[in-house]
């Protein structure tokens, strides 16, 4: 099993995501994250699939996608030279004092911004890759999360070239 | 102007729609008002699952678009059999709905289901279509989608308002524009190089055929491979007629019920050359026993389909005829491979049945009879169950599309209904519905429909008064402890004339040729009762999980 990134273009349609949710669950296909937004091209979204499982189930995810209507390509990006990204808010337990200084420190290693402040908790906003606010969160995790989401990822490739279409 | 329910009319007769199977309520009203005077004849069944069904066995008997139509919400869930059913066999259809008014979507309001999220999962593609201008260009895409490639079931739900709506003016529509839908017809030229390769040199090879085959009207390209390169051909129960019973080559339908000889020869061949088939698990028993010392070619039109359940060594996406011929252009005639088809051929002979000379009413009996006398007339639509299977094994399939049977969903029901859609699309065919007493009761109703527009149907009950097929598996698997599988009698003759339907009851050998002469000649629907042996048993069978040549009950008859 390993994490593989999946850009995908679509009509942006109603029930466009719903058909593609829908698929990975009625296959027992495991959505590790699906994040979507209207893209460059106007009528259509890019949506940003993070898959987990082995070639071969990739492989059959892949071609099922593409065999939605709606789907208008589905590049598999996994071994490619991309930027990705991903916004966190973390709501972090932090008494006014030392535990508050600390947390705050660590916000400014990880440019993480303090966008409020509570009489026990701050709430930090970071973006980077999932590495990044994976070890945010451990380093936060001692003085107690209260509150956590994240988008799931968005990936470029990077240079000029766009995604490859697979069709 | 144009209301939109004239519009969508408009558009099938653009599409060539003749016939439409259906069910009228409140949210489809526009649409039958528009019926009333309009050239596409209309059937009125009596359940909409039939409709489906109905649509379903016009598309398989015809390789056309087959096309059903009901109300919102009750109506609108009763396809949904119907609907699964064309979608796991790949079944061209379109189904369209009412909905109720735009303005009511998502309130609950009377007769409302939102079967466009239903059917997401077993159509191809579905619509609802929010604007009377859009109906022209979503009709010509769903007959689009529906009809090409993979083939499949989409629906179009319409909101009453929509049907209502005027139009001054009707958009032009053109060809179906989809960007995210493109099909692949052509092979690709070095996988096709690859495969002549494997044919040319394989010692063993076996072809391996499904409904893929028959949805592209390449059963004279199979045929036309297995000569010139002499290789065996065995079926999926979908691919039945694909090539003829008798056919030298042939050694008959392969997996679960299949026959020594196809599930032998697939498992020791060499190569294995699999086309417009899905390894479905009711084939290739235990998935890892399955022509295990084979190189395989697939050949399939949905490139999902290749290496999904079985590793493939020359995938080929493409239409299997054009594919085929890319091929067969491309080969020299073979010679020799004697002692495979020899080995082939005492498998077929050691399996042959004797004459049957029990005095007991046997299915085999029954359906050679049957097979006897229509020869190469008959089309045999089939429900599910033990009666599907021993017409799959006994009943001689020579033509493509003269085998209608629901092989990915197994939906008992599906036959009567279906046999009346066949008889639309081939009204010079004797159709026939091979049927279990099970099955039949669950679409019974459509007597009224056979009767309403004199459908010369043939019903052939294969009557054991039991749900046979799963008897079958209580008394191998579960110690024969029959737990509610047993079913009192029912005088289907009498049910029939109450309908108006003729009937006839048989129980003695004797009587067989004679009734089936009666019911053929007859030029009404008519209903024949076979009271078989109670506890007949399908056979040679696989278990579920085991491998194909480990067939239990093989010298039984
Ligand atoms: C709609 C539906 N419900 C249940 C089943 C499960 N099932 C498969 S075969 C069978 C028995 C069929 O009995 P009958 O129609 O009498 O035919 P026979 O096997 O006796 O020929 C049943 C219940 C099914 N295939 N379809």
């Amino acid at each position: 099993m390993k994490a593989h990134t999946l850009q995908v273009l679509v009509e942006n349609k109603a029930g466009v995501l719903s058909r593609v949710a829908g698929l990975f669950s009625r296959r027992g296909f495991n959505i590790e994250s699906l994040t979507v937004g209207t893209c460059e091209e106007p009528g259509m979204s890019r949506m940003t699939i993070v898959v987990l499982g082995d070639d071969a189930e990739v492989e059959q995810v892949k071609k099922q996608l593409n065999k939605l209507i709606d789907v208008i390509k589905v590049s598999d990006i996994t071994e490619r030279s991309t930027v990705d990204r991903e916004l966190a808010l973390i709501k972090v337990a932090a008494e006014a004092g030392d535990s508050r200084a600390e947390v705050m420190q660590i916000a400014s290693i990880f440019r993480a911004q303090i966008i409020d402040v509570g009489t026990r908790s701050v709430i930090l906003e970071v973006t980077g890759d999932t590495e990044k606010i994976d070890a945010l969160e451990t380093l936060l995790r001692q003085y107690g999360i209260k509150e956590f989401v994240r988008t799931g990822k968005i990936a470029l490739l990077r240079g000029s070239k766009g995604a490859k279409a697979q069709k | 102007m144009k209301t939109g329910a004239r519009i969508l009319l408009e558009g099938l007769q653009r599409e060539g729609v003749e016939t439409i199977f259906g069910y009228p309520g409140g949210s489809v009203l526009p649409i039958y008002d528009e019926l009333y005077d309009s050239e596409i004849q209309h059937i009125l069944v009596r359940h909409e699952q039939a409709a489906a069904h109905a649509a379903d066995g016009y598309a398989r008997a015809s390789g056309r678009v087959g096309v059903c139509l009901a109300t919102s919400g009750p109506g609108a869930c009763n396809l949904v059999t119907g609907i699964a059913t064309a979608y796991m066999d790949s079944v061209p259809m379109v189904a369209i709905t009412g909905q109720v008014p735009t303005s009511m979507l998502g309130n609950d309001a009377f007769q409302e289901s939102d079967i466009t999220g239903i059917t997401m999962p077993i159509t191809k593609h579905n619509y609802l279509v929010k604007h009377a201008a859009d109906l022209p260009q979503a009709v010509r895409d769903a007959f689009y989608i529906a009809g090409t490639g993979r083939q499949g079931p989409v629906l179009i739900d319409i909101p009453k308002d929509v049907m209502t709506a005027q139009l001054e003016e009707v958009p032009p529509v053109g060809t179906a524009r989809l960007r995210g839908y493109q099909p692949t017809y052509e092979g690709h030229a070095l996988q096709i190089e690859k495969a002549v390769g494997l044919i040319a040199d394989a010692a063993r090879p076996v072809l391996y055929v499904g409904g893929g085959v028959i949805a592209a009207g390449a059963s004279g390209e199979v045929a036309r491979l297995a000569e010139l390169m002499l290789i065996p051909i065995t079926t999926t129960l979908m691919g039945l007629g694909a090539i003829p019973c008798d056919h030298p080559l042939s050694l008959g339908m392969i997996g679960m019920h299949g026959t020594e000889a196809a599930n032998y020869a697939v498992t020791e061949c060499d190569l294995l050359i699999a086309v417009g088939v899905r390894f479905d698990d009711r084939v290739t028993g235990k998935i890892e026993a399955f022509a295990p010392n084979a190189r395989v070619i697939h050949i399939d039109i949905d490139p999902a389909e290749i290496g999904k359940n079985k590793p493939v060594d020359v995938p080929i996406v493409g239409d299997a005829k054009s594919v085929l011929q890319r091929i067969l252009h491309r080969l020299v005639k073979k010679e020799g491979r004697e002692g495979w088809l020899d080995r082939v051929r005492r498998w077929k002979e050691a399996a042959a049945l004797g004459t049957d000379t029990s005095a007991a009413l046997g299915p085999a009996y029954i359906l050679a009879e049957m097979s006897d006398l229509l020869g190469e007339n008959g089309i045999i639509v089939t429900e599910v169950g033990q009666n599907q299977m021993w017409a799959a094994q006994h009943y001689c399939f020579r033509r493509p599309r003269t085998w209608i049977s629901s092989g990915g969903l197994g939906t008992m029901g599906y036959g009567f209904p279906a046999a009346i859609g066949a008889h639309f699309a081939r009204p010079d065919e004797t159709v026939v519905d091979v049927a279990g007493d099970g099955s039949f009761q669950m679409n019974i109703q459509e007597l009224g429909t056979v009767a309403h527009y004199h459908i010369p149907v043939k019903v052939v009950i294969l009557n054991n008064m039991y749900l046979g097929m799963v008897r079958q598996w209580q008394e191998l698997f579960y110690d024969r402890r029959y737990s509610y599988t047993e079913l009192p009698p029912v005088d289907f003759v009498g049910i029939a004339r109450a309908y108006g339907v003729d009937g006839m009851r048989v129980e003695e050998k004797a009587d067989v040729r004679p009734a089936l002469l009666a019911a053929f000649e007859s030029d009404g629907p008519f209903v024949l009762d076979f009271r078989i042996e109670r506890e007949a048993n399908v056979f040679p069978m696989v278990p579920a999980g085991a491998a194909i040549n480990e067939m239990i009950g093989r010298r039984q008859r």
